[in-house]
């Protein structure tokens, strides 16, 4: 029988981040993973990710699971793909499907790094075909290049929900609504807000009553429920639509942890049963580590570093590193753990009705949090505003504490700055001149940054925004404007459109519109395509 | 806990909804109402219910349907769901063909690791 010093189990962001760890410090280092390409979730992920660069900000997560494999390889671990690890037994032996063989092998130290699954919701008419998880919807657009459908309704405002709903709309399927059991938009405000200014509807404190359709989807009803989160007759509403994507929420898969005999706890705060650990990611069972989305669900950021924190210890308990060592390495990624962990997205603070302002005291905006966009009043609000005479200068719309702070990064003038709790709301510092480079703009995961000349020519603004849709506009082309709620304000035309390559396949598309539109147009849609 | 393993612990009378119908555990098709009058007649905890209908028995092995499962065992019972435990897992986590087993000798070079003494 083979014996590994560590085994790991998933090649998602945790499980790879872990075993990069642990070769790097020497052990002998094998990953499995069911699946046929390494990375986990992150293959399907084509948005760019929060954080700063150290957790690979603005970087898409295609392109970060790319990134993980190519170092996993660079320090000797070895992964493999279509491995199915059937069940750990005593004594750390583990037993693998490849190629339709078992394969059984020992290992000293064991990472589980199994993920999580999408939760589902049972409603009359939920096994019809046209209902699917988001996550499946999102495995067909971005692996198999197959539009799940042409009119689609969300179930779930979650980052999951908004991520996949702005996916779907930008492979051409008609996004109806988006759905949400809870009196607030649970994901990211700059996620939403993308879908709002495309004129995505946002039905707050609405869950579904049924799906109907003989042979497949036809319409969904809707109905807004009480504060007993009872439906509220009388309130329904239909849509006639094809699909029913369902993003509410992901359950740990803790199942192989409990085969090697961890215990279990039950956290609703951490995603419901998963095994118990310490702040190293070691379990009940001695030698037997758990990391990642299987121990508290969060974002891929995050589950890199808890991966990395794991690997440490593994090293740590393999004897290849010092407790000096360990402690120095561990201390190192518990404070970017912690850094991460801040803001009202932060488990601890995650849906907490009490949280009215952000960190700097200003009130959050109520209009992000339940229709999906700011008020053009409330923008002024936050210190990524500004507003100046003559040029190019950056209005950063980004109101909520989120850990992310590329746009300080990019800036080559330093006109955005975020400062060290990356939490922190970007400040705009109108004194320094932009030079309308456009990094910032398509830099930013939340796509929440535009450039605005407010005098670009006589009776006309300039406003350059972030645009991830095809067929890419043209210099020239004409078209309306959408203000922030996706309301048709203006006529516009786009007078620059620029694709660099360290945009990352993000085009800045500058837009002009008249003059006293500058503070309110921020989406454009060409002539022949219709506003929703 | 130790109230509801009580046998004489009773329910009341069973009372069909108009959603006893919808289908919980798609893999074995069982309905809502199943699992309602299941847990009427005494099948008060979650191993109970999946060894009496089959829930989670299936392909996913649970994955879709046992946390709405907990769900309503706990509304049944008038318990917080945390104290509905999950169902047990065991190896093979995944589906594995019967034929698979019969290959216990896989040993390929590729794999790397070292002899085990």
């Amino acid at each position: 029988m083979k014996r590994y010093d560590l085994v790991v189990i998933g090649a998602g962001p945790s499980g790879l981040s872990a075993a990069i760890e642990a070769a790097s410090h020497g052990l002998n280092t094998i990953v499995f993973d069911e699946n046929a390409r390494p990375g986990g979730q992150l293959f399907k992920q084509i948005h760019k990710f929060f954080g700063s660069k150290e957790h690979k900000a603005k970087i898409r997560g295609i392109d970060i699971g790319a990134k993980l494999v190519a170092e996993a390889e660079e320090v000797g671990a070895k992964v493999v793909q279509n491995a199915t690890v059937m069940g750990i037994f005593p004594h750390k032996d583990i037993s693998v499907m490849i190629d339709g063989e078992v394969y059984t092998c020992k290992a000293d130290n064991i990472i589980v790094a199994t993920g999580a699954s999408e939760n589902t919701l049972a409603f009359p008419g939920w096994t019809l075909p046209g209902v699917m998880g988001a996550g499946s919807a999102q495995t067909q657009m971005n692996l198999y290049g197959v539009m799940p459908g042409q009119r689609i309704l969300m179930m779930g405002s979650g980052n999951v929900g908004l991520v996949v709903g702005m996916q779907l709309k930008q492979v051409g399927c008609e996004l109806v609504a988006v759905v949400e059991a809870a009196p607030r938009i649970g994901g990211y405000g700059v996620h939403a807000a993308k879908l709002a200014r495309t004129g995505v509807p946002f039905y707050l404190k609405h869950t579904i009553l049924r799906a109907e359709g003989e042979d497949h989807v036809r319409k969904a009803v809707i109905a807004e429920v009480g504060d007993d989160w009872k439906p509220i007759p009388g309130t329904e509403k239909e849509f006639d639509v094809d699909t029913i994507c369902l993003a509410v929420g992901l359950s740990p898969m803790y199942q192989l942890a409990m085969t090697a005999g961890c215990k279990l706890v039950d956290e609703p705060i951490n995603g419901g049963v998963h095994p118990e650990v310490d702040e190293y990611g070691a379990t009940s069972v001695p030698g037997v580590f758990c990391t990642g989305d299987l121990i508290c669900i969060e974002e891929a950021s995050s589950a890199m570093v808890k991966g990395r924190i794991a690997g440490a210890a593994a090293a740590r308990r393999a004897g290849y590193l010092t407790e000096e060592e360990h402690a120095a390495i561990h201390k190192k990624y518990k404070d970017s753990l912690d850094q991460l962990r801040q803001g009202m997205f932060s488990g601890k603070n995650k849906g907490n009705p009490n949280i009215k302002t952000t960190a700097e005291g200003i009130p959050l905006s109520d209009s992000l949090l339940t229709h999906g966009y700011l008020k053009e009043e409330e923008v002024r609000n936050f210190p990524g505003y500004s507003h100046q005479a003559g040029g190019f200068h950056p209005v950063v719309e980004c109101t909520q504490n989120i850990p992310c702070n590329p746009c300080q990064d990019v800036c080559p003038k330093h006109c955005i700055t975020v400062g060290d709790q990356i939490t922190a709301l970007p400040t705009v510092h109108p004194e320094i001149e932009c030079i309308n480079c456009g990094m910032c703009v398509s830099s930013c995961p939340g796509q929440a940054i535009f450039l605005i000349n407010e005098d670009f020519e006589p009776g006309y603004s300039a406003i350059a925004l972030a645009y991830e849709f095809l067929p890419r506009p043209e210099k020239g082309d004409k078209g309306t404007a959408l203000d922030r709620s996706g309301q048709p304000v203006c006529d516009a035309e786009v007078v620059d459109v620029r694709a660099a390559k360290a945009f990352d396949r993000t085009v800045v598309l500058t837009m002009k519109v008249p003059a006293e539109m500058v503070n309110k147009a921020r989406f454009f849609v060409p002539k022949e395509a219709k506003a929703e | 806990m130790s109230s509801i393993c009580d046998e004489t612990y009773h329910l009341g009378e069973f009372e069909p909804r108009p959603d006893d119908d919808t289908i919980i555990c798609r893999c074995e098709e069982i309905t809502r109402g199943e699992i309602r009058r299941a847990i009427h007649d005494g099948m008060y905890t979650i191993n109970e219910v999946k060894r009496f209908l089959r829930v989670g028995m299936g392909l996913c092995q649970g994955q879709s349907c046992i946390k709405i499962v907990r769900g309503i065992i706990a509304e049944e019972l008038g318990i917080p769901m945390s104290e509905v435990n999950v169902i047990t897992a065991r190896s093979p986590v995944r589906p594995v063909p019967m034929g698979v087993y019969g290959n216990d000798t896989f040993d390929p070079k590729f794999l790397g690791g070292d002899e085990d003494e």
